[in-house]
């Protein structure tokens, strides 16, 4: 390497690092608004501005689901705390007991959460369905036989 | 080092990119076609998605070919700019196109299978937002470059915002992770075991393959051009243009 090439190398290195220094703490700071959403346990414990547009993600509780026409409601939990959604409108088709799903609302004064819309979230796992009844199954065996399905 | 310095004369380049491009493309449609068979027909429904689910086979390949043409021509770009090697300018150059072309799939793919499954064409998650400020930078050095009335101004411009402009990568990789999103997790591209069933990933690896390969041959496809018309006052391509 020549020297120009070096002293090149060096600018374009040093141009980078500050670039990278200077974006993180942009990022840094604007931290809690890039969240898309926040978590039961957080409308419990921190005081959210009532009247404001919010979005709050956890699982639909298993048994909590009461339909009215298309009127529904149900809890959403981070496993911690539980939020009472009320929505009505078209549920989109991954929306069932247990899964992940993202409401976009207002909390009103009685602490339920009024949806203007309901996301379905998916996790990152795909298999056939077989292969997800076989690890049902296997979760549910009694301890002794679960090493056969690992 | 000699092959090195052989193959990034531009004549040399020209020649051996010739030969290559053609294997290259076939290879492509080879993979294309046994990919998408494997994926549309061979592999099994999913068990929350059911058939939807397929378009995972187009849109993360495209979405990962999005970052891996951006990382290259990024590298490119630098050696070019440090090493002021001329062929590494065009590569990088003639890879912004391919690169937009790749994120805009991955968009639109993405978007169509949102609103399905999550319940709404687009949102403004940090993975989904970042993934359009990736688009908006390859516009801005494909823009940037053709701004220039002189073509080497043009590369180092467009170059310095190609390197400048990789900060956004890791961005968008690790967006799912740093902060709650709509968007979910990794699911290949992680320490641990893919959570992808065999018969998904298969097929899933092999378009990769396919986009990986589709890059390779359209970027030497349009660097050979870009490289004809740069020297066209050069002798070897005034000999070549005759023989035609």
């Amino acid at each position: 390497m020549t020297p120009t090439q070096r002293q090149r190398l060096l600018v374009v290195s040093v141009v980078f690092v500050g670039i990278s220094i200077a974006s993180g703490l942009t990022l840094l700071a604007f931290k809690e608004n890039l969240l898309y959403f926040v978590t039961p346990t957080e409308i419990k414990t921190t005081e959210l501005p009532k009247e404001r547009l919010l979005r709050v993600g956890g699982l639909v509780v298993e048994g909590t689901v009461q339909r009215d026409g298309i009127q529904v409601q149900f809890d959403l939990t981070d496993t911690a705390n539980a939020v009472t959604v009320v929505y009505s409108g078209i549920l989109p088709d991954l929306f069932r007991e247990g899964q992940g799903i993202i409401a976009n609302g207002k909390l009103t004064d009685d602490g339920t959460f009024m949806a203007s819309q309901v996301l379905a979230k998916h996790d990152e796992n795909y298999m056939p369905p077989e292969v997800a009844d076989a690890l049902q199954q296997a979760k549910n065996l009694p301890e002794k036989f679960k090493e056969k399905y690992r | 080092m000699n092959f090195f310095h052989r193959f990034a004369s531009p004549r040399e380049f020209f020649r051996i990119a010739g030969y290559t491009v053609p294997w290259l493309g076939g290879a492509t449609l080879i993979l294309i076609v046994v990919g998408l068979y494997l994926g549309l027909f061979v592999a099994p429904a999913d068990y929350q998605q059911g058939e939807s689910y397929r378009i995972i086979f187009i849109h993360v390949p495209a979405a990962w070919m999005s970052l891996f043409v951006y990382m290259s021509m990024a590298g490119a770009a630098a050696v070019g700019l440090i090493w002021k090697i001329k062929l590494a300018h065009v590569i990088a150059m003639s890879s912004a196109p391919i690169g937009a072309s790749f994120t805009l799939l991955a968009l639109i793919t993405g978007s169509l299978w949102g609103k399905p499954m999550w319940g709404t064409w687009w949102v403004w998650d940090a993975r989904l937002t970042s993934e359009l400020i990736l688009l908006f930078l390859y516009l801005g050095i494909m823009a940037l470059y053709a701004a220039f009335e002189e073509r080497r101004s043009g590369q180092q411009a467009a170059g310095i915002l190609a390197v400048v402009g990789v900060i956004n990568i890791p961005i968008i990789h690790y967006s799912v992770q740093w902060w709650n999103t709509l968007h979910q997790g990794a699911t290949v591209t992680k320490f641990s075991a893919p959570s992808i069933h065999l018969s998904m990933l298969i097929p899933l690896l092999i378009m990769a393959a396919a986009f990986m390969l589709f890059y390779a041959a359209t970027v030497l496809a349009r660097a050979r051009w870009e490289v004809l018309d740069q020297e066209r006052r050069s002798t070897w391509v005034n000999e070549y243009l005759e023989q035609l």
